[in-house]
């Protein structure tokens, strides 16, 4: 039921699309119709597989980075009261900064290549991932902790027995966000410096007045945002269905 | 196991500037004492004192076990919410204060205490799948496995419909013989069934209430137990106005 409500929702958006190429008349190089930009996607397929493989790595290795990093900064908020006094304050600052506005100096420090990209997902998805996590480890049913303390429970045990399983359907949510998050941040990390990726492509069929393929790369990145945001839903709700003990949701 | 040691217990407790409660009480070892009272007077502050929890107020007072020795790890607790982990199975769920401790459990007593309840068939389920009975008797068979000589029960019955909490406070009166066991209690009839001392907490204090002369565990229709519970619930009532 879910697929054919997906392929009718998609397509009356191509129809949708059509209909306002036919109605405003704008050349193709300003809007291309869903045929053309079919077309484009169909003889550029091998550049645009080469950039979306480049892309897809970038906003992969971002993801599974970010989420480490924000997993291990979690956990080491809530065993550490001093760590988290120093660190939170820390933390909410850096939000106050615009992860976009440090592009330029990660392509500065990092290079052209996937390694400032990769930093850009890692750093955007980092503090959604931490604050979730962080936020579903620290909201522990009292009841627990007073058994735990009657049954002289150790400080790690706890955490490892108690805590983290019951924060992991808080993760989910942290992963669901960073799994919208990384490839917004993978594709401005291209657009400011790249020689390969999706975004660099946006920019070099833009530059070249090639809007179809534009729009044909801009589908493709859609795509494999949905796709990631999928597998990692699944993801998520296995990790609720965990910590529930429940087998399906 | 050594004969259970009593608890003492004496002093003021007070959130802010307003007393809640004195108190000056005596629990017996290897007895059931109910503790009943209106809501808010203090029962389960009492209960959380001793087990060295969070109050939110200060008790300017002490507390001890009869036999001298210290009271802290001797204490085991099971409260009215059954507080079982959902992603763990019944048997890992009877062994998680063990593995709280960085200890290896011991599965094989976790079984028989299973068995003992009546779950060894449901081991392995996840407590989702269990009822509310059903996972009473294992947050009990978890309170056992601690084997520790003092029980404190928090109303550990009072979300089970009448039928369950019968079978339930047979099973425990069984299984916990030879313990010290405070249960803290909203309904009479448990207290008449249960106590070998009942207790009733006030603002003004502690004090002991006539128990039936017959042993616990009493029937639930037996004269004397209905008798007690009657009363018991009129001092109750006369209480609340």
């Amino acid at each position: 039921m879910r697929f054919w409500d997906s392929l009718l929702a998609l397509v009356i958006g191509l129809a949708m699309w059509q209909v306002l190429v036919i109605v405003t008349d704008a050349p193709h190089f300003i809007l291309p119709s869903p045929w053309r930009v079919a077309q484009a996607a169909y003889k550029s397929r091998v550049i645009i597989a080469e950039n979306l493989w480049v892309t897809a790595i970038e906003v992969v290795l971002g993801l599974l980075i970010g989420t480490l990093l924000g997993v291990a900064t979690a956990i080491q908020l809530t065993m550490s009261k001093t760590f988290e006094r120093l660190m939170l304050p820390i933390l909410v600052f850096t939000q106050a900064v615009p992860v976009f506005a440090l592009a330029p100096l990660l392509t500065l420090w990092f290079g052209y290549g996937m390694g400032s990209k990769i930093v850009m997902a890692v750093l955007i998805i980092y503090f959604p991932v931490t604050s979730a996590f962080h936020d579903g480890l620290t909201r522990i049913d009292s009841g627990y902790r007073d058994l735990s303390l009657s049954m002289d429970a150790r400080k790690r045990h706890f955490l490892w027995h108690i805590q983290i399983p019951q924060a992991l359907p808080s993760l989910g949510t942290g992963l669901r966000l960073a799994a919208v998050y990384a490839p917004i941040g993978a594709v401005i990390g291209e657009w400011v410096g790249a020689s390969k990726g999706l975004g660099y492509l946006m920019l070099l069929a833009n530059g070249r007045a090639k809007i179809d393929l534009m729009f044909a790369s801009l589908i493709v990145l859609a795509c494999l945002t949905v796709m990631l945001h999928i597998a990692v839903g699944i993801l998520a709700n296995r990790l609720t269905c965990y910590a529930q003990g429940i087998s399906k949701l | 196991m050594n004969r259970s040691p009593g608890i003492l217990l004496q002093g003021e407790y007070r959130i802010g500037d307003r007393i809640l409660f004195n108190t000056d009480m005596h629990i017996p070892g290897a007895q059931w004492t109910c503790l009943l009272g209106r809501s808010g007077v203090g029962k389960s502050t009492i209960l959380r004192l001793i087990l060295g929890l969070e109050t939110g107020g200060i008790f300017d007072g002490s507390f001890s076990a009869t036999d001298g020795v210290p009271l802290a790890g001797r204490i085991s607790y099971m409260a009215q919410s059954d507080l079982l982990l959902p992603w763990l199975s019944v048997l890992d769920n009877v062994c998680i204060g063990a593995r709280l401790r960085g200890e290896a459990p011991d599965v094989n007593r976790a079984r028989d205490l299973l068995h003992r309840v009546g779950l060894s068939d449901h081991a392995a389920q996840k407590p989702a799948t269990l009822s509310g009975g059903m996972r009473q008797r294992t947050a009990l068979a978890r309170t056992l496995f601690e084997d520790r000589p003092i029980v404190f029960l928090d109303e550990p019955f009072s979300a089970l419909d009448a039928g369950t909490r019968a079978d339930m406070q047979e099973l425990a009166a069984e299984v916990l013989q030879e313990r010290t066991v405070l249960l803290v209690t909203h309904d009479p009839a448990e207290a008449a069934r249960l106590a070998h001392q009942i207790t009733v907490m006030s603002a003004q204090g502690t004090q002991n209430w006539p128990v039936p002369e017959t042993a616990a565990l009493r029937h639930i229709n037996a004269a004397e137990t209905l008798a007690c519970q009657g009363q018991l619930l009129a001092h109750l009532r006369g209480a609340s106005v």
